[in-house]
């Protein structure tokens, strides 16, 4: 054994229960997250081969993909019903399923409830150097408190259930080093834009990706969630940002962290995490922080992505016919001519919320452009959906929610919302949306709704101007 | 899971490159609580367009998709299998697949066959007129015109596919093994049990 190890090293070793002679492990899960979505037919499958959950003190479930973000009590403190009814079911069958199998269930109308890569970090349920996974691919987020977080399907999630381990094999590292100092109204959500677009939406396939840099040091926790969550635009297993003192004083006192002596101990091992000096990734990648601008996606992959002061390509310049045929096909869906300036694009939707950016650095970012200002007369629908109950309650004693109201924006209840299009918050066909969520593709916000992907500033810019507009513009 | 050890038949030349699982089932296909009827929905965008090869007679029923690079990227969703599934979709051939839906078509007996870019381009070639063949015992795919591409697939998932075996009930045989795990760290790391109320 090397004698010099990454920081992924160290805790896949750290969770092998047993190893098989081609390499298969059997790896030990600490943390398992469970929304109404990709869980209904692994709770079903336990039931038919008569199985239980082995650990549900390691299980945590939440409804946030489903929930409609308007009112969910009515003035007499009623539950306001759930109209469609094929989400009723999935809802209803989430709240049965939890406490028929012994799992922590949040309500929808419990101030903890919220999306549950929000949830998690908030609560102290996701802690640096654990597994974690969870029935959705933006799990990879947990990795920006240092954990091993990855997305799993549904018959994954049954064997966690059952058995609490995965059978996985290794995955290749790669360092993704982002140096330097970031510019004026460049955010993390452009850090992680850039990285896609530097990586392309398959060149982290087969790999875990460690953001490392003096960039990616000088976050927040709310930052190094937003990069580590959209890992998987750049085809990672997962993401991970070392734990160091920043991760530590954000998780101390949050409900489900260790306390008192046993805090003590968790943290010594977190430090003996960070990946030695001497250990070799299998690949390496540097980007340089001065080459990053407030981005912004034209096509239908998150590796779509300029600097909101380029222009729209024109994709007989590309290089790999297969890439020249897919600009087309996007373009064509996206309704954009070669040549346009990003900045001249008019949206009619903006969209403030999901797991990337819906925490309260993210909402304080896009009230800060917004304060004193109004959305422009040709955006119709602007929502800012917060990602917990608790991150709406810390945003309305901060008074954001009147900056945004004030704004002409709607104030929301927590949940997916707009990022996925399975909830009623959609963008309709053929408009536009500024969207701080993770996926461009599609149909995702809709059938055939147009994806813009920025930052949270850059949304409440979009917003005012009712233009893709460089935030730079709106800064004093 | 049933056993598969081949695939034999026409295959849909789709060939187009990051094909997400929003492209394979749109969101509102997700709200179903069983696993089957998803086929309905599959494609939904692509099959808009006429003149699409799902709905060329040509290809009725071919249990064999032939896709671009990066096939199955985005979401977790494993109504992506289900639906190709229930497609009457055996088999999907491509330089590369996401790592999350590789393992969701493992999980449910779906071939994921990766071939280099140059094997794609002549075998889509080939599915315009003739069936194509997939061995999973030779790890190889076959046409009728003496063509023959080798491909490499985990050994433990190769056995797994071919006997059909339940990977959970295969892991609960090691419950003795992961106890020991939970007793070794209950010790060693006592906090990370979590608070839950």
């Amino acid at each position: 054994m090397p004698t010099s190890q990454t920081l992924y090293e160290k805790i896949w070793n750290a969770h092998v229960v047993e190893q098989r002679d081609d390499g298969t492990c059997l790896i030990f899960i600490d943390r398992h997250l469970v929304h109404e979505v990709t869980s209904p037919q692994a709770f079903e499958g336990l039931r038919v081969a008569g199985r239980r959950v082995r650990r549900p003190d390691l299980t945590l479930a939440v409804p946030d993909h489903n929930l409609p973000t308007t009112a969910r009590l009515d003035s007499d403190g009623q539950h306001v019903p759930i109209a469609d009814p094929e989400s009723a079911q999935q809802l209803e069958a989430l709240e049965r399923n939890a406490p028929e199998f012994g799992i922590a269930y949040i309500n929808a109308t419990d101030i903890k409830q919220g999306i549950v890569h929000v949830v998690g970090p908030e609560q102290g349920f996701s802690l640096p150097g654990t597994t974690i996974v969870c029935g959705d691919s933006h799990t990879a987020c947990h990795g920006g408190l240092g954990a091993l977080a990855f997305g799993i399907g549904t018959s994954e999630v049954e064997h966690v259930l059952a058995t609490q381990t995965l059978q996985l094999t290794r995955s290749k590292s790669m360092e993704v080093r982002v140096e330097g100092e970031l510019g004026p109204g460049v955010s993390a959500k452009d850090v992680v834009l850039h990285i896609t677009g530097v990586l392309g939406a398959s060149g982290g396939t087969g790999h875990v990706i460690e953001y490392t840099g003096a960039v990616i040091r000088a976050l927040s926790i709310e930052g190094r969630l937003t990069i580590s969550n959209m890992a998987i635009e750049h085809g990672a297993r997962a993401g991970l940002v070392a734990p160091d003192d920043t991760t530590f004083a954000y998780l101390k006192g949050r409900p489900m962290a260790p306390k008192g002596a046993q805090w003590d101990a968790a943290v010594a091992y977190w430090r003996s995490l960070a990946t030695d000096t001497g250990a070799v990734y299998d690949k390496v990648v540097t980007i340089n922080a001065a080459d990053i601008a407030p981005s912004v996606t034209w096509g239908t992959s998150p590796e779509d992505v300029l600097p909101i002061t380029g222009i729209v390509p024109d994709p007989s310049t590309f290089a790999d016919p297969s890439k020249q045929e897919a600009a087309k096909k996007s373009l064509a869906y996206m309704g954009l001519t070669p040549g346009t300036a990003m900045t001249d694009i008019e949206v009619q939707n903006v969209f403030i919320g999901s797991c990337t950016n819906s925490r309260i650095e993210d909402l304080r970012a896009a009230a800060a452009i917004l304060k004193g200002r109004k959305k422009a007369a040709n955006v119709k629908w602007a929502i800012v959906v917060p990602g917990s109950g608790l991150v709406k309650h810390q945003a309305e004693a901060e008074g954001l929610d009147r900056i945004f109201t004030d704004a002409g924006l709607e104030w929301r209840e927590p949940g997916c919302s707009a990022c996925l299009g399975m909830n009623p918050d959609k963008v309709p066909a053929g408009e536009r949306c500024a969207s701080t969520s993770n996926r461009n593709f599609v149909g995702r916000q809709g059938p055939g709704a147009r994806t813009h992907l920025v930052s949270p500033a850059m949304a409440a810019a979009a917003a005012v101007t009712g233009k893709l507009t460089d935030v730079r513009e709106l800064m004093n | 899971m049933k056993p598969i050890s081949s695939v034999i038949g026409r295959a849909y030349p789709l060939g187009l490159k990051n094909i997400d699982t929003d492209i394979i089932i749109p969101a509102a296909w997700l709200k179903t609580i069983s696993r089957s009827g998803l086929g309905k929905g599959a494609f939904q965008s692509l099959r808009e367009v006429p003149g699409n090869v799902f709905d060329d007679p040509a290809y009725a029923g071919a249990p064999i998709l032939i896709a671009g690079d990066n096939f199955g990227c985005g979401s977790s969703r494993e109504h992506a299998a289900w639906a190709l599934a229930d497609l009457g979709i055996s088999a999907v051939i491509a330089p590369s697949f996401s790592d999350i839906f590789s393992g969701n078509a493992f999980k449910n007996g779906l071939l994921a066959i990766v071939l280099p870019q140059d094997a794609i381009d002549r075998l889509m070639e080939v599915a315009q007129t003739d069936s194509i063949h997939i061995d999973l015992e030779t790890q190889t795919v076959t046409t009728p015109f003496q063509d023959r591409f080798a491909f490499e697939i985990d050994p433990f998932r190769k056995h797994c596919l071919i006997n059909g075996v339940d990977e959970i009930g295969l892991t609960l045989k090691s419950s003795d093994a992961i106890s020991t795990y939970e007793t070794k760290i209950s010790a060693s790391q006592p906090w990370l049990t979590p608070n839950i109320a």
